[in-house]
């Protein structure tokens, strides 16, 4: 019990450090500076990798959606109502969550992984001796890069969703794609937009500091950073799940 | 110590009755020690003796649980984090396995302490990457990465890059273990020759008996929690000491003998099979 409440006490340390460092390390000063060159590869690696993924699978869930829902909504004359619930549930919902459970795989274990094996190595002891921040210099720039690319990711992967549920309806459900984006696009509101990016955010950052915990908590060589990455996976997406139930409540009672 | 010394040389480290236990294991008990500027000290002891925490004490890493730790007469865990990173920045560290940081080519490790702390252009850094890869003879691999370096030379590129901020002190951790002999010798000529050209005070942490004799100024024996002896290289060479002389020379037989948990063994033998 009391392990647990230390190891929710050095996260909570971990994520305050890291969001005050945010800022600081924006601007140039001695031992302080944001890597440039580190952020660009790891928002390269993250995003730009996981792109033909999310957009695979969210076009898939696209498509999904819409066989499903078209022949309920058809019995009742409410066909060209599919456009609308693939829109709705995607930008509020899906497009955030599934592109955040990509990412995890994809980015979240590979930064445990990294960081774990950096432990493992001495090498944040010896960024420390050399006086630089491991938080600085390797948590800010991965957090800064998840929470970037979640949101670039969710745009994407919702758009991808649309066009997904387009080109189905328009081959097996006899709706008309210019319909059917016509449809989307009205009901959607700025809210349910913006909803999902806020949400996309705070997962990006979930992602990035429970990978950035986890690997810089490895201990005992390989095994332990297999043991932390595959528990970054695990932690993550529960966590993912829970971040989300949060938002909707909160969103369904604040009339969203 | 100079006898015809004027005014007694100020220790830049000391420790004073220093305390450190990991859980119920009790790691030292009274450890007590003075480094003086620009003498090599060699600390000596077992597998398991503490040597490496001594040194991740030094450096801020671990805390530690009573005594004194003073740095420049100052009490040590009183640091406040600047003044940590200060003294990081004094203090150059060659870890035991070099620590380089494996996705950045050699030229990238040693200009990263430079570029994260001063201002200084990059056409001076490559100069000053040049000139500390040249010093460890690794200039030809300035493009290298890591993992295509051997066990030596990874361990020489962490000394370039511990030497790249100019530290007045350097500690090494076990510089020439897992080496073959002619690496080994480079490895001692050059923190004999950092000591004799930039006069840099050292901590070497090692139980390499011919390396520690062939730099150190002054040597000290971890073993049973507390400095057992803290003499010069003569010194220990003339000891008497049973414990002395069986590290010193390699002994089989001696008080560090492990046959010394013999019964244990066997107690713990019968205890298993009676289970």
């Amino acid at each position: 019990m009391r392990q647990t409440i230390e190891l929710i006490g050095e996260f909570g340390l971990l994520l305050r450090d890291s969001l005050s460092a945010i800022g600081p390390s924006l601007f140039h000063g001695r031992g302080r500076r944001l890597n440039w060159h580190n952020l660009w590869q790891q928002m390269n690696r993250i995003g730009i990798d996981s792109l033909p993924i999310v957009i695979l699978v969210m076009a898939s869930i696209g498509a999904i959606l819409a066989m499903q829902m078209a022949p309920e909504l058809g019995r009742f004359g409410l066909l060209p109502v599919t456009a609308d619930v693939v829109a709705l549930a995607t930008f509020r919902e899906m497009g955030p969550l599934v592109s955040a459970v990509v990412l995890t795989g994809f980015g979240g274990s590979a930064i445990a992984a990294e960081i774990g094996t950096m432990v493992v190595g001495e090498e944040i002891e010896a960024l420390e001796a050399h006086a630089i921040d491991p938080i600085r210099f390797l948590v800010v720039p991965r957090l800064v890069a998840c929470v970037l690319m979640m949101v670039c990711l969710t745009v994407v992967g919702d758009l991808a969703a649309i066009v997904g549920g387009m080109v189905v309806g328009g081959m097996f459900l006899h709706l008309n794609p210019v319909q059917f984006y016509e449809h989307a696009v009205q009901l959607l509101t700025v809210g349910d937009f913006v909803t999902g990016l806020i949400k996309a955010a705070v997962f990006g950052l979930e992602i990035s500091i429970i990978a950035c915990f986890l690997g810089l908590k490895v201990r005992g060589g390989a095994q332990g950073v297999g043991i932390n990455t595959s528990r970054t996976v695990v932690m993550t997406i529960v966590a993912l799940i829970l971040t989300d139930l949060f938002f909707t409540t909160v969103f369904f009672f604040l009339g969203f | 110590m100079d006898s015809s010394d004027t005014k007694p040389r100020q220790p830049i480290i000391e420790l004073k009755q220093l305390h450190k236990s990991f859980g119920d294991q009790v790691l030292y008990e009274e450890l007590n020690l003075q480094v003086f500027p620009g003498e090599t000290l060699v600390v000596m002891g077992g597998s398991g003796s503490g040597k490496s925490t001594l040194l991740r004490i030094l450096m801020g890493h671990l805390p530690y649980d009573g005594g004194s730790v003073l740095i420049h007469g100052r009490e040590f865990a009183d640091y406040s984090r600047r003044e940590l990173n200060a003294w990081r920045l004094m203090v150059g560290v060659l870890f035991q396995t070099g620590a380089l940081f494996n996705s950045m080519s050699l030229r990238e490790n040693l200009a990263l302490p430079v570029r994260q702390h001063t201002d200084l252009p990059e056409e001076l850094i490559e100069i000053m990457v040049k000139i500390y890869l040249q010093l460890v003879g690794l200039r030809e691999s300035i493009d290298r990465m890591p993992s295509e370096l051997s066990g030596g030379m990874k361990k020489r590129a962490g000394l370039a890059r511990a030497l790249m901020m100019q530290p007045g002190i350097l500690f090494y951790d076990e510089p020439t273990a897992g080496l073959d002999p002619v690496s080994s010798a480079q490895i001692s000529r050059l923190i004999m020759d950092l000591k004799e050209k930039l006069n840099v005070t050292s901590i070497v942490i090692t139980h390499d008996m011919k390396a520690a004799f062939e730099v150190a100024d002054r040597m000290a024996l971890l073993a049973g929690r507390r400095f057992h002896m803290i003499g010069t290289p003569e010194q220990f060479k003339a000891s008497p000491d049973p414990l002395v002389r069986q590290f010193v020379d390699g002994l089989l037989d001696g008080p560090l003998n492990p046959k010394a948990d013999q019964q244990a063994y066997e107690a713990d033998l019968l205890q298993k099979d009676s289970v």
